[in-house]
């Protein structure tokens, strides 16, 4: 309790502010596209154990995916060091 | 300050961006620099990361094809295998085969990135070029300039704007604003993202090593009982990361090879 209160008492400040923000920026940028890439590695490695001789096809498409929703998430991250 | 903050405090300052513009400081300079005509000219430290690179791309090749056998030694299978990953996994899916005449392209795009990428986990450098929004948002230029190419030789400068903006089975009251957001696709968001992937990974990665790395010394010389406990532990998981970061150098390398290898495909496809 002690402890949380100093910490609190220390971040109520002009620059303790900022730094959550800039936590909070990049946080809040991962939350969607984790679960993008949670659904989309789910329903590859579904694809591709059902038809395993597709496996390639599956596997390329799927790096495609991650790489446009991991934009998302390093635009976020980008942000927190602008702010 | 409290003496329970105390307790946990430590001398240790995480790395920030600072750290970074010391590095990219264009007066950093390690040899030079010379004034030649209207131009400052110099070696400091990215323009040796990218020479580094650039050499030991041209070497690897150069060594691995000099004399090309019908059965490979070592260096020439490894290139060899390098090569066809690329043509396997990035051209024919992609464009099919007459997106041949891409390959090379994508082939140097791929390892120069790779290349570029590799030196932030090879000790001594610990830094990668494309740390600096600069190179990838050149690469990403490079990019841009060959779909727009392939597409407008493809179809005509009409041909391909009609191409890549009008979305058929769109109703027509619908097609204003499917047109702004296709712009906006094709023209803005699509090099902005293979250049800030690109960068934002190799920066984030950059962070993580060097958290991790100087977190182990801090808490190790902290003097403080609590916090030494926790230093092998961050050592550990330092040794982990590097792995990683090996595996997201090609990671990335691969990503921005095939999506310029999509985009190309996109731009050159048939009516759709």
């Amino acid at each position: 309790m002690r402890i949380a209160l100093a910490l609190l008492a220390q971040a109520m400040t002009d620059e303790g502010l900022t730094a959550i923000g800039k936590g909070l920026v990049y946080g809040l940028a991962a939350i969607g596209p984790g679960i993008g890439i949670g659904v989309l590695m789910g329903k590859s490695v579904e694809a591709m154990a059902r038809q395993p001789e597709y496996a390639g096809q599956v596997r390329g498409t799927m790096f495609i995916g991650i790489g446009l929703i991991e934009a998302l998430a390093l635009f976020g991250f980008v942000l927190s060091f602008i702010i | 300050m409290n003496p329970a903050l105390l307790a946990l405090s430590t001398e240790f300052e995480a790395p920030t961006t600072h750290d970074f513009s010391r590095w990219f400081d264009p007066n950093a300079w390690m040899l030079g620099p010379w004034n030649i005509g209207p131009f400052e000219i110099g070696l400091n430290f990215i323009y040796l990361l990218v020479l580094v690179a650039m050499a030991s791309f041209l070497a690897f090749f150069y060594f691995a094809f000099r004399k090309p056998k019908v059965v490979p030694g070592k260096l020439q299978l490894v290139a060899e295998m390098g090569m066809d990953f690329v043509k396997q996994n990035t051209v024919l899916p992609m464009i099919g085969p007459q997106g041949l005449g891409y390959f090379a392209l994508l082939a140097t795009l791929f390892f120069y990135i790779l290349a570029g990428n590799i030196y932030e986990i090879i000790p001594g450098f610990n830094f990668s070029m494309n740390s600096r929004l600069a190179f990838p948002v050149v690469l990403a230029l490079v990019a841009y300039v060959a779909y727009h190419t392939a597409g407008i030789r493809r179809h005509g400068f009409g041909g391909y704007l009609k191409h890549s903006l009008i979305l058929p089975g769109v109703p027509i009251a619908l097609m204003p604003l499917m047109i702004v957001i296709e712009v906006v696709q094709v023209f803005i968001t699509r090099p902005l993202t293979l250049s800030v992937r690109l960068f934002a990974n190799m920066v984030a990665g950059h962070f993580l090593l060097s958290v991790f790395f100087l977190g182990t010394i801090g808490l190790m010389f902290s003097g403080k009982p609590l916090l030494m406990v926790f230093s092998p532990f961050s050592a550990a998981m330092a040794v982990v990361l590097v792995g990683f970061e090996l595996f997201v150098a090609g990671l990335q390398a691969f990503i921005f090879a095939v999506l310029t290898a999509s985009y190309i495909g996109t731009a050159m496809s048939e009516e759709h």
